[in-house]
């Protein structure tokens, strides 16, 4: 059975803060379908605290809110109000005069049994209202965790849309030369920050991904030099085989509801794809081609799944019922198309394409119309969406014995930029939002 | 890229005092990648398990397999055809697998790192299936064979051009060896 003990972890009350109430029109908004935006300028302040937590705090919520490109926070020795009482209205006056549209104020306290309490106020200067204000309680080794969710509360007020800062990132963590590579599973949050190895081997691992519910990944692993499809536990670090398959088996990816994972299984020459019930512990075989059909994903509502394969001479996508029914080709540009994923808004499918001896990151509609590249090079691989359907991360091996490195770009093909990691990495798979 | 070449490469730190094999290691480097870029992929590919004098193999040992008789063949670019250079090789590894029937093999399929990661497994597989299956046809009983892929997990040439790649787009016969 899932466990759920994450949320247990992090106790987070949250709700309304009293007192200013937030308008029904909001003044200060982004318009994020426009393409590439101005970016929003905005002040975070220091969190008021008796101590470097405060600091920390708005740090955090200011690089995730620069990171996304949609907003400019404003530096803080420009910064004319010192905020001393984040209860109290501020002097909108002086947030206009350095341009500060929006402004975040708040409060970090340790309340008396330990947890830590983190509040704030999202201001629009110009109307001179309050836009939000929450507050939260968790345990103090969370507080980079409330900050993210403090971005993301602000993102969404701010974008209408959902954001997606309190988010995490499985990866293929890579060191050694490339002719003896050593990969370990890890995970971290979207900001680059909590690293954890979830595996010690010399067990090639790959494509790692995520459960809906964040608490568990399938990946494949060379573990005593037989290919397969593991899940892994991320609490407890139990892991299983998925299926008892007489050839390899890999690629894998969970359904949306979680109770199934889908996979190539290698026989002979070819891959057709199956999916296996977790309950049932049934598989079913979903294609019958003597061609290669792999990197299946499916749509977020479950009833179609996109996959590649080269039956037709070279790789491409091709959409299917969930049953297998109704299989059909989608691309139909000039190269070769892999690794299709779903968006989680159920719109698009992102895809590599090589093409004239390069490799890109596009996406296209779910018909196969509108394709657009979004980033060109060397060698780039493998999107994952941000659970907001809003911003990719792809791996990129440029030329030379280097490694590869992670790199999240908008999906407008703006603003990207590096996913720091410690080490090599590649095959990043980004979680849905936490909770 | 020829299987002598890459035999040369991946052997030459020990078998350098070789005149032969140091000829071959020079036309490799004129070939075009380094070839100190180029190390050997395990110890089988040392030749560890034939303790051969100065690069003489002792005849049905592992080197003996690997120098005289050559453990891999190459492909084209995203082909699984076995090549006629490739087909000579795989001759020589079932008339050699016939002569010393004890040994079972593992077939290691390998892709170059051009292509996307969860394509190039199958594609490893699809070249290590080709592989077995033509051994089969040349009498190497099937439940001595076993596969595997390691897609373009695990290249011997590190280079940027074609030069490694044509090297890394290998299917590899090891004597016992572990797959499925």
């Amino acid at each position: 059975m899932m466990k759920c003990s994450m949320i247990r972890l992090l106790v987070l009350l949250a709700g309304m803060l009293a007192g200013f109430a937030a308008p029904a029109g909001a003044v200060v908004e982004i318009n994020i379908n426009k393409g590439n935006v101005e970016p929003l300028p905005i002040a975070v302040t220091d969190f008021v605290s008796g101590n470097d937590l405060g600091a920390q705090v708005s740090a955090v919520i200011a690089a995730d809110l620069k990171r996304s490109g949609l907003f400019a926070p404003i530096s803080k020795t420009a910064f004319i109000e010192k905020i001393g009482n984040p209860d109290q209205a501020p002097r909108f006056e002086d947030w206009k005069v350095i341009n500060a549209q929006a402004l975040v104020t708040g409060r970090v306290t340790q309340e008396g049994d330990g947890r830590l309490r983190a509040e704030f106020r999202l201001w629009d200067t110009f109307a001179g209202k309050q836009l939000t204000g929450q507050q939260f309680y968790t345990q103090p080794e969370n507080w980079r965790r409330v900050a993210h969710i403090i971005a993301d509360a602000i993102y969404k007020q701010i974008t209408g849309e959902q954001g997606y800062f309190d988010t995490r990132v499985v990866f293929v963590s890579e060191s050694g030369p490339k002719t003896a590579r050593k990969r370990q599973l890890a995970i971290m949050d979207q900001d680059g920050f909590n690293v954890r190895m979830l595996t010690n081997s010399n067990d090639i691992v790959l494509t790692p991904r995520f459960s809906p519910n964040r608490q568990e990944i399938t990946y494949m692993s060379f573990e005593g030099n037989q290919p397969r499809v593991y899940l892994l536990q991320l609490e407890t670090g139990q892991r299983e085989v998925v299926g008892n398959f007489p050839g390899m088996t890999f690629s894998p990816r969970f359904s949306p509801d979680g109770q199934r994972v889908i996979m190539s299984l290698q026989q002979d020459g070819n891959a057709n794809i199956y999916t296996m019930d977790l309950r049932s512990r049934t598989t079913t075989r979903l294609t019958s081609t003597a061609a290669i059909d792999t990197s299946p994903s499916y749509s977020p509502d479950g009833s179609q799944i996109v996959f590649e394969s080269d039956r037709g001479g070279r790789q491409q996508l091709y959409v299917m019922g969930a049953d297998g029914s109704g299989q059909r080709r989608i691309s139909f540009g000039d190269g070769s198309y892999s690794t299709p994923v779903w968006s989680p808004r159920g719109d698009l499918i992102a895809f590599t394409k090589q093409s004239g001896g390069k490799f890109s990151i596009g996406v296209m509609k779910a018909d196969g119309s509108g394709e657009r590249i979004l980033t060109t090079g060397f060698h780039n691989e493998g999107p994952t969406w941000a659970p907001n359907g809003r911003v990719l991360m792809f791996f990129r091996q440029n030329a030379g014995a280097g490694g590869p490195q992670m790199y999240s770009i908008d999906l407008t093909g703006y603003n990207e930029q590096v996913v720091k990691s410690p080490a090599f990495a590649s095959d990043p798979a980004w979680s849905p939002l936490l909770e | 890229m020829s299987r002598m070449n890459t035999v040369a490469t991946s052997r030459m730190q020990t078998l350098a005092r070789n005149p032969v094999v140091l000829a071959l290691a020079l036309s490799l480097a004129l070939a075009g990648c380094a070839s100190k870029k180029n190390l050997p992929n395990n110890a089988n590919d040392l030749g560890l398990n034939g303790n051969g004098v100065n690069g003489a193999a002792t005849p049905g040992s592992t080197q003996d397999f690997t120098v005289n008789v050559g453990d891999r063949i190459f492909f084209d670019t995203d082909s699984t055809s076995i090549r006629a250079d490739a087909a000579q090789t795989l001759d020589r590894q079932a008339q050699w697998l016939a002569q010393y029937p004890n040994y079972a093999i593992t077939v290691e399929g390998h892709a170059d790192e051009r292509g996307t990661r969860e394509y190039n497994l199958a594609l490893g597989a699809r070249r290590a299936a080709a592989t077995k299956q033509y051994l089969a046809s040349r009498g190497v009983p099937a439940n001595r064979m076993k596969t595997i892929s390691y897609g373009k997990e695990k290249p011997v040439a590190v280079c940027d051009d074609i030069s490694c790649w044509s090297q890394n787009r290998r299917a590899v016969t090891v004597l016992g060896g572990a797959g499925m």
